[in-house]
């Protein structure tokens, strides 16, 4: 278990969201099912930076930018 | 007894004595149907009552609740809900059934476990007695996915029964359902907080629905409801009970849902994302900028708008009216091998004769007959720019076919879950114009209709992105239509002047968004985005959605071309067009080096983009020229319709700005294009 962010992660991992940038970005990763604490699996890296991850088989593409803000624990 | 007061919510605690009442005396039990909307309730209700009720898609339609006699059970239907609240009147009816509920049948889309389940564990939240019919069971079978019902019923606590209603089957076991319902699992921490609230003597339904912050109940039993936050809290809890459960039964093992799952990973990743979005445009091209654009726009506009409808509709007004008429017999490569002109200055049936030598002569194979009227009414109706004639030609015979096949393609794209992995692939890209992927989407549709796309711009995040935005799809966005009578003019013409279109007005975009980023204070929104499974669009709802559109645009569309067409024809008239064509002949004809007409264009492009770009029809121009009058019309200013949306959504002074813009660019640009080109 290590500390990371979401940017710093690779293709497979999954990891535990350990806390999200407050504020409207918030309110729409949880309407999306993503809370701090949960677990999701990074499935798609792009080139540039671009992070897709999976909860519950749903896809979520979050910005390379936003992806840095997040801090998370690779299981 | 009055058995459906229970709607009757000003009276409720009246109604619920006359409930009360009514369960002595008749000794029925009130079992309630409960689902999402278009679960298949009714179809429930129908077998149960064995009496007709309307089947609809349309939400709303059961807001009146059917009740029925069935055993010893009175049934009641209820309108379809995602949950119990008080969100709308819908929600409202239904809640109320619901509380007043003995047995509830919750019917569940089985193809949408995720969605319909939250509902299910509400209702089991509240306390109810439920039994879960599991509609749809066949679609599920078709598509391969499978649902564990046992473990399904051993998590959720209560009955599970597979059921397709289209077909009748599984209702063999709808009694065994009505009895079997009973109280399902809860999670503790709910359990707790609704006992806190049941202390005080609220039924466990309405304690629920307390804790969720219906102020309606709370207010009824005389207690503070939950805040918003408290709600949100027991929603995400349920949410993701909802989410665990269904990864738990459910098991997707289709191969043609790993295909498709295949496709949608390959079109995030630009090494195979970008072939891909090459495919697509290609087959976009071969679609509409060959099939539609050339083929049958040549049949329904040249065979049938110019050569059925307008010769028709002129001939028949040219018996009435001075008229001079050029016929050109044209052979199998358009070149002109005969000519004639004939003059009627007292209208055709002045002169029976030649109108028959008339009528002969352009009736032979590959005649084009160019009516000119003197009278000015004849002239404003039926001429050049005529009312009735060209409005009808360009809107009917050109235009429809070409919109009708934008607005499919887009909703295919819409549809099949493309466009939001299209945004993510593109996300880098976005970025440095300071945008995210998700700007694609009314770049897009600004290429079916940038009046449309002006309000999609919405859905950005922040106010700059919203102004870059909308920027581009007045500069840089020719919409379908323009686009439409864009491919026209360009087919035949070759790759050239189309690269040299796209370069420009691709790098006037880029230039554009790149400026606006650095003017522009603040910080773009990061991109945050759901992507729906790849699947094949449902036809019904692509046509709904096609036809749809394609009616509201012709409706919108019509009435500023008459509009347009009245302006011009007008001028015409009153000469007033020449002033303007003098005017602006400096700049058209000195700096663009187009001929003097095309200033025309420029009037009419005013009303609408396609519009302008249509009045250059009428002009003979070379390959580089008809380049060069492309580029600047798609730069210059969008239509009224879309200038109105523009400072409605975007405030006067940003809207104006870019109009006045728009100018300044198209002319500027324009015109270098043309100095090199030319």
């Amino acid at each position: 278990m290590n500390n990371s962010t979401l940017q710093n992660t690779r293709k497979g991992n999954s990891v535990v969201v350990l806390n999200l940038p407050e504020g409207e970005l918030k309110s729409q990763f949880i309407r999306l099912g993503i809370t701090e604490g949960s677990t999701v699996k990074i499935n798609e890296r792009l080139p540039g930076g671009t992070v897709v991850i999976t909860k519950n088989r749903q896809e979520i593409a979050v910005g390379s930018d936003l992806a840095r803000k997040i801090k998370v624990i690779v299981e | 007894m009055k058995s459906d007061s229970v709607l009757n919510i000003s009276g409720k605690n009246k109604v619920l004595n006359e409930v009360e009442l009514n369960k002595v005396v008749t000794q029925k039990e009130k079992v309630v149907l409960v689902g999402n909307p278009n679960v298949g309730k009714s179809l429930f209700f129908n077998y149960l009552s064995g009496m007709y009720v309307d089947v609809s898609n349309f939400p709303g339609t059961t807001v009146s609740i059917s009740k029925c006699n069935y055993k010893n059970y009175e049934i009641m239907d209820t309108p379809g809900i995602y949950g119990v609240s008080s969100f709308n009147d819908e929600e409202t009816v239904a809640r109320d059934v619901i509380i007043d509920a003995d047995r509830i049948l919750n019917v569940v889309n089985s193809l949408h476990l995720e969605r319909d389940l939250f509902l299910t564990l509400q209702l089991i939240d509240m306390g109810k007695k439920v039994s879960v019919m599991l509609n749809f069971s066949d679609e599920v079978k078709k598509r391969n996915i499978k649902i564990d019902t046992k473990k399904l019923s051993e998590l959720l606590g209560v009955e599970v029964y597979e059921t397709s209603a289209v077909k009748e089957t599984g209702f063999d076991k709808l009694d065994k359902a009505i009895e079997n319902a009973r109280q399902g699992k809860q999670e503790l921490d709910v359990y707790f907080m609704l006992q806190q609230v049941m202390e005080k003597n609220i039924s466990q339904s309405e304690a629920m629905l307390v804790l969720e912050g219906d102020s309606s109940t709370a207010e009824k039993n005389k207690v503070d409801n939950g805040t918003p936050d408290e709600r949100e809290k027991i929603y995400i809890g349920r949410r993701n009970r909802v989410n665990e459960i269904v990864d738990q039964v459910e098991h997707e093992d289709s191969k043609k849902g790993e295909l498709f799952n295949l496709l949608g990973r390959l079109s995030l990743n630009p090494l195979t994302g970008i072939p891909i979005l090459a495919v697509v445009l290609v087959i976009l091209y071969f679609f509409i900028g060959d099939l539609v654009s050339q083929r049958i726009v040549d049949f329904t506009e040249g065979t049938v708008g110019k050569g059925i409808f307008e010769y028709n509709l002129k001939s028949f007004v040219s018996d009435y009216t001075p008229a001079d008429i050029d016929v050109n017999i044209l052979n199998d490569e358009e070149e002109v091998i005969d000519t004639r002109t004939f003059n009627f200055p007292e209208g055709k049936s002045a002169n029976p004769d030649l109108a028959l030598q008339f009528k002969e002569y352009s009736s032979q194979p590959g005649a084009e007959s160019d009516f000119s009227f003197s009278h000015p009414i004849a002239k404003l109706f039926f001429g050049e720019f005529g009312v009735v004639t060209m409005t009808t030609t360009y809107l009917i015979f050109l235009l429809l076919p070409l919109v009708l096949a934008f607005y499919l393609v887009m909703a295919l794209l819409e549809d099949s879950g493309y466009l939001p992995r299209l945004a993510t692939m593109l996300d880098r890209a976005f970025t440095r114009i300071g945008l995210n992927g998700r700007a694609v989407i009314p770049i897009m549709l600004g290429f079916g209709c940038v009046t449309m796309a002006n309000i999609t711009t919405r859905i950005l995040g922040s106010n700059r992105e919203k102004t870059i935005v909308t920027a581009i799809l007045q500069f840089a966005i020719p919409c379908s239509a323009q686009l439409a009578v864009i491919a026209v003019l360009l087919s035949g013409a070759g790759v050239v002047p189309l690269l040299i279109f796209v370069t420009v007005i691709g790098s006037v975009l880029v230039a554009l968004s790149t400026i606006l980023n650095k003017i522009l204070p603040g910080e773009s929104s990061p991109l945050l985005i759901d992507l729906p499974v790849i699947q094949i669009p449902k036809m019904k709802n692509v046509f709904k959605k096609t036809s749809f559109r394609t009616i509201g645009f012709m409706k919108e569309a019509g009435f500023w071309f008459f509009v347009g067409a009245f302006g011009v024809g007008v001028m015409e008239i009153t000469g007033l067009l020449t002033i303007w064509q003098d005017t602006l002949a400096p700049l058209v004809t000195g700096w663009l080096q187009l001929p003097k007409e095309a200033a025309t264009a420029f009037v009419m492009g005013m009303v609408r983009r396609d519009f302008g770009a249509a009045g250059l029809f009428e002009i003979d121009l070379t390959v580089m020229q008809v380049t060069v009058a492309i580029i600047t019309i798609t730069l210059f200013v969008p239509c009224i319709a879309s200038f109105v949306v523009m400072l409605k959504e975007r405030g006067l002074k940003e809207g104006l700005s870019i109009w006045f813009g728009t100018w300044i660019v198209a002319f500027l640009i324009g015109g270098i294009v043309s100095q090199i080109l030319i």
